[in-house]
């Protein structure tokens, strides 16, 4: 079998994803160039003086060319120097790591949670096609894309911190935390993020199945006289798998950027809360960092999805 | 008519209906002034306050009623622009093709490449947090969509043989979009359009909530969350009310733009 | 519903000791959900009775929508997609299988009844190998071990004259042309040697020069193993071919059944009868005059650019008022030619002249004469015509276009091309979804004629229509074409309908014509080795067509 075409097929990929992420560091450098003002009149304010001003700019560097600037930029961030934040002075990377890994922790335990539930739910959704089960999931479904997911935060944190008090309502996680302790306080954010995703996650699944199940070579192995268990393990699963991992990786994308707002409801000390606290003191350079770090882990979701249903096309893995 | 419209798009209509009615009138409606403090800081629901008041002591009610105004408003602004926008360069694309499509669709490909709401976060770091500002980026950010699914669906019918019968007979391309694409085009586009309208609302609300949408004193139901938000961990359920509006406008559209969608596949019929 | 008799004659009953299937008063309906309306239940099949013997077969003939396939699929206990069995009885081996429940169709499924499918393409999973297909049912039956069932099948493909047999398990679906895969697929149903195997329209979807082979070799395997079938299409010359006995079903009810001889040499219905005589049309060819109305010469075109030329060198003339067939397989580059004449695919090389002048390649540059005088018709006209247009502004638009008709003007003209097609003028205000699928074809002939052309581009105008309706419209363009003096550039792989219409002919393979002239020269021997294979696969409804015709081939099929 050779392996070569499709092996071809996913470097391809994984060359556009990279050429895209550059394209995306352009975009968001430039993103943030569109006003006249510049870093240096946001630090010292309205009252600067015209040299106090210069100076800063020199030592900023921000008389260069906006191309020069943005390489520099670039070439910092891929030898991991981020920039220091102007706000603070201190530097990014070193403020980022540990809220980085919180955020991550959060999304990891969020989506151990969630995958296994929405294919759960597809299933049984497809199994008991427009009855009960599958009205109501479909329901829940319509209900909860339309829920802006502060509603449930605070829905979760009023009826489970504060009246039942079986959560801290504020989810403080801090270095040498106990892991048992961390999980407790990631679970009402864990749970909004949760339903936040779920939804969508398990309509796509639902859809994944019933796309395979409805296809022509199900009826065959039914007119074979398979059990439905047998037809679903050897005939719809390896068929469904590839979708479904699709589905997954393309709502954890989406998991990333719920991860926004859920951290600020729950004063989660992640990347999220981060990135908001800077935009509202405007500090750039935080700003474009931590932009950056969420469309790639954005974008590489995206490829492994795309890569996901490469790997399953027959035709491309047994080529003629 | 409207006894073949199903329950749930029934209550969605009257809901959608309620809401625009109040958004268009508030002034006449709220019963105080949307910044008079009238009151205490979050005293409970009343015969004289409906729903309380809030975090300043301002009639929640009021409040609520400038707030729909206010959400409405900038969604329905940002949805008519990026779905001009975004319809008018798809079909543009479809019908010319060429270098325009292919510039515009990398260029789309690229803004849909940064997730919406870290690409809105990163521009609004350095513009002024104003409505028209508000508009301009939440429209724009948006039209991707649009552009996206109006190309596609004007490629899929610009391939199709009454189109390819209406070129040999020589007609120009006005015609051709305005007579023979856009009448098939029109259902999945109008349905997209509920759609789109929701997701204006919950990304004004998820800008306003984080502090960097509609500024105080003037207040959405977002930023109306984040005011009152604080006294959740008291026991005050003022924040759930705006948070409960955003999401009953945004099921009511949906349940509508559902039926709009299932109403208009069936009336293409035979078509197969 | 005229035809449909109750005292309809039947063949002798089988010997109770020979009865492999009895369907007994079968009544099955399905769910419809027609727009914005209540969802209603409709009958397909309605009182359908037969009887079936150990090792006969029989064949299930109608246009769409006369139930062949559901009967069939009632063999199995099975309805597809929300259809229901609601009354009578399906007796396999002395038991009624509707009443034996889900373990007990599960048990006989796959190994008593076996199907082969209309499209093997889609009916093969993509994930897994062949062999693992054809011998699951086998060996889940417990009829075979492994070993057992995969010497079965290997001796099965070369029995089917399968390429490779040994090794042709190990591929994938996709690896494995159509006209293989059908009969990997006849393999499958036999591999766990059934009692009886429902054939679904097994050649239908292809090319002809495939179909005559995948025929032949599920025809030895019936004959071979001794298997019934019922076999299901809705083409009377290939089921004349295979079967022993012919059931005719129209709209759900039975018309006729009878022997094959009987049913195609006598048949008692009008219907049969007129299903038998569908190809019949009288018309005399007309000899080349002086001045071709269209002449393509040398075109050579390709797709993109590419280095692939999807013409080759084609030269060929239209007189005025005359037709020229273009005849060939899927792929032959007879639709593409269409597009090279019409400028739609601009050609590399060569050039038409249209009418006396030359016309430009490409199709803006043309003026808006010979785009009037140029007219084209389509296969599906379900997507000629915009779907939010009505009749009437679908053929008012050339009479608006070309002519500045207005108003009263247009609407007595339309409604004058109304006539002319048959339909008169009650249809102006409907929409193409209200319009059967005769119909909806017509509209597209007013349209085109609206044109009032010189030269109509027919592609596989009636490749999409049920024999009967195919029927009525080449009649109508005959008729037409007598009128208006019309020209028409028929692209078509039916030769069947090439013989009935045309003046003059063009076989076309792999993009080149290889054959060209008058009908009469071209369907008279000596033939080149094409033209003989393509001539030689037409079926005819004849008994023992198929076994002369596979004895006198001289060259192999390209999807063999």
């Amino acid at each position: 079998m050779g392996g070569s075409p499709i092996l071809r097929l996913i470097a391809q990929r994984v060359a556009m994803g990279i050429l895209l992420l550059f394209a995306v560091s352009a975009l968001i450098f430039a993103g943030t160039q569109i006003l006249p003002g510049d870093v240096a009149a946001s630090i010292l304010g309205q009252s600067a003086t015209p040299t106090a001003l210069a100076n800063l700019r020199q030592e900023l560097g921000l008389n260069d060319p906006a191309y020069v600037r943005y390489f520099r930029w670039l070439g910092g961030i891929l030898t991991g120097d981020l920039g220091t934040a102007l706000t603070t002075r201190q530097d990014i990377a070193t403020t980022l790591g540990p809220r980085l890994w919180n955020t991550l922790f959060l999304a990891f335990w969020t989506a151990v949670v969630a995958i296994p539930l929405a294919i759960l739910l597809g299933l049984l959704a497809v199994r008991y096609r427009n009855g009960p089960i599958d009205k109501a999931i479909s329901g829940f479904a319509l209900a909860s894309t339309s829920l802006p997911e502060f509603f449930i935060g605070y829905l979760l944190i009023f009826f489970f911190a504060v009246k039942l008090q079986w959560f801290p309502s504020i989810s403080t996680v801090y270095d040498g935390m106990p892991f048992l302790e961390k999980l407790q306080a990631i679970v009402l954010p864990g749970t909004a993020l949760l339903l936040v995703v779920l939804a969508h996650m398990m309509r796509m699944t639902r859809a994944a199945i019933l796309n395979v199940m409805q296809s022509a070579y199900v009826e065959t192995a039914e007119l074979k006289g398979l059990s439905q268990l047998n037809i679903i393990r050897k005939h719809a699963f390896p068929n469904a798998i590839a979708p479904i991992v699709n589905v997954v990786m393309l709502n954890l994308a989406f998991l990333v950027v719920g991860v926004v707002v859920v951290e600020v409801i729950f004063v989660y000390p992640g990347m999220g809360q981060y990135l908001v606290d800077h935009v509202a003191k405007r500090d750039v350079p935080v700003v474009q960092a931590v932009g950056l770090i969420f469309a790639a882990v954005y974008i590489s979701l995206n490829i492994v999805a795309d890569i996901a249903s490469i790997l399953a096309n027959p035709r491309l893995r047994h080529p003629r | 008519m409207l006894k073949r419209i199903p329950v749930s798009s029934l209550i969605g209509l009257v809901f959608t209906a309620l809401f625009l009615i109040v958004a268009v009138f508030a002034p006449f409606i709220a019963p105080y002034p949307t910044g008079q403090i009238v009151g205490g800081v979050w005293e409970p629901m009343s015969a004289q306050y409906w729903l309380g008041t809030d975090n300043l002591g301002r009639d929640l009610l009021s409040r609520m009623i400038y707030g729909a105004q206010i959400t409405i408003f900038i969604s329905v602004a940002a949805t008519a622009l990026s779905f001009t926008m975004g319809s008018v360069l798809g079909f543009a694309a479809a019908v010319i093709g060429g270098w325009f499509e292919i510039v515009m669709s990398r260029l789309v490909d690229l803004l849909m490449a940064i997730p919406t709401l870290i690409f809105g976060l990163v521009i609004l770091s350095v513009l002024p947090t104003t409505i028209p500002v508000l508009i301009m980026v939440m429209g724009i950010l948006d039209s991707t969509r649009v552009y996206r699914l109006s190309r596609a669906v004007a490629a899929d019918i610009n391939v199709m043989d009454f189109v390819e019968a209406a070129k040999l007979r020589g007609e120009g391309t006005g015609w051709i979009i305005f007579r023979e694409i856009l009448p098939n085009a029109l259902s999945p586009l109008v349905s997209e359009l509920g759609l789109r309208f929701i997701y204006a609302v919950l990304f004004l609300s998820a800008l306003s909530f984080l502090g960097l949408g509609v500024q105080p004193p003037e207040a959405d139901w977002g930023g109306m969350v984040k005011e009152n938000k604080e006294g959740i961990v008291f026991g005050i359920p003022a924040a759930l009310i705006p948070a409960a509006a955003i999401a009953a406008l945004a099921i009511s559209v949906n349940l509508v733009a559902d039926w709009i969608l299932n109403r208009t596949t069936s009336l293409k019929g035979g078509r197969g | 519903m005229s035809g449909t008799a109750h005292h309809v004659d039947t063949p002798p009953r089988p010997k109770p000791e020979d009865l492999l299937l009895e369907i007994r008063n079968l009544k099955i309906e399905a769910r419809v959900y027609p727009p914005g309306e209540t969802p209603r239940d409709v009958t397909i099949v309605d009182g359908v009775s037969l009887t079936l013997a150990r090792g006969k077969v029989l064949g299930l003939i109608g246009e769409s929508g006369a139930g062949k396939s559901t009967i069939g699929l009632s063999a199995m206990a099975y309805g597809r997609g929300g259809v229901r069995i609601t009354g009578g009885e399906v007796i396999l081996n002395g038991r009624d299988i509707l009443k034996t429940g889900k373990d007990g169709v599960r048990k006989l499924r796959g190994a008593e009844v076996c199907y082969v499918a209309q499209s093997a393409a889609a009916a093969f999973n993509p994930a897994h190998r062949l062999m693992d297909q054809v011998v699951e049912a086998a060996i889940l039956h417990g009829s075979a071990t492994r070993a057992e069932a995969e010497k079965r099948a290997k001796h099965l493909f070369r029995k089917l004259s399968l390429p490779n047999p040994d090794t042709i398990g190990d591929r994938y679906p996709h690896q494995v042309s159509g006209g293989q895969l059908q009969r990997v697929m006849t393999a499958m149903a036999l591999c766990s040697e059934p009692d009886l195997i429902v054939f679904d329209e097994p050649t239908t979807a292809l090319d002809v020069t495939t179909q005559i082979d995948v025929l032949a070799a599920i025809k030895d395997a019936i004959r071979d193993t001794g298997v019934a079938a019922l076999y299901i299409t809705h083409d009377l010359a290939v089921v004349a071919q295979v079967s022993d006995e012919i059931m005719v079903l129209r709209h759900g009810k039975l018309v006729e059944w009878g022997g094959t001889r009987q049913i195609i040499k006598e048949p008692r219905q009008e219907y049969t009868n007129a299903l038998v005589s569908v190809h019949h049309i009288e018309h005399e060819e007309h000899a080349p005059t002086a001045n071709p109305i269209l002449s393509a010469r040398n075109i050579t075109a390709a797709y993109g650019g590419g280095p692939v030329k999807v013409l080759k060198n084609v030269s060929v003339d239209i007189f005025p008022g005359q037709t020229l067939a273009v005849v060939g397989e899927s792929g032959s580059g007879k639709s593409t030619l269409a597009r090279a004449i019409t400028g739609l695919l601009p050609p590399e090389e060569g050039s038409v002249a249209f009418n006396g002048r030359t016309l430009s390649k490409a199709l803006k540059d043309r003026t808006r004469d010979d785009l009037r005088e140029l007219q084209m018709i389509y296969q599906m006209a379900d997507v000629a015509m915009n779907p939010r247009q009505t009749v009437g502004t679908i053929i008012g638009r050339p009479l608006e276009f070309y002519f500045g008709m207005k108003g009263r003007e247009r609407d007595k003209r339309v409604a004058e091309l109304l006539d002319k097609i048959e339909m008169g003028k009650g249809f102006i205000d409907r929409y193409p979804a209200e319009l059967s699928g005769g119909q909806k074809q017509r509209v597209c002939i007013a349209r085109a004629l609206a044109a009032k052309p010189k030269l109509i581009i027919c592609d596989e105008v009636t490749s999409a229509l049920d024999p009967l309706v195919a029927h009525g419209i080449l009649e109508l363009l005959l008729g037409l074409q007598k009128d208006e003096n019309v020209a028409y550039l028929f692209i078509t792989h039916d030769l069947a309908t090439v013989k009935s219409i045309a003046d003059s002919i063009a076989v076309m393979y792999r993009g080149e014509v290889v054959r060209y002239g008058p009908k009469s020269k071209v369907l008279s021997p000596p033939f080149d080795a094409y033209t003989d294979l393509l001539l030689s696969s037409v079926p005819e409804m004849e008994l023992g067509w198929l076994e002369k015709a596979i004895k006198g081939r001289r060259m192999e099929s390209a999807g063999n």
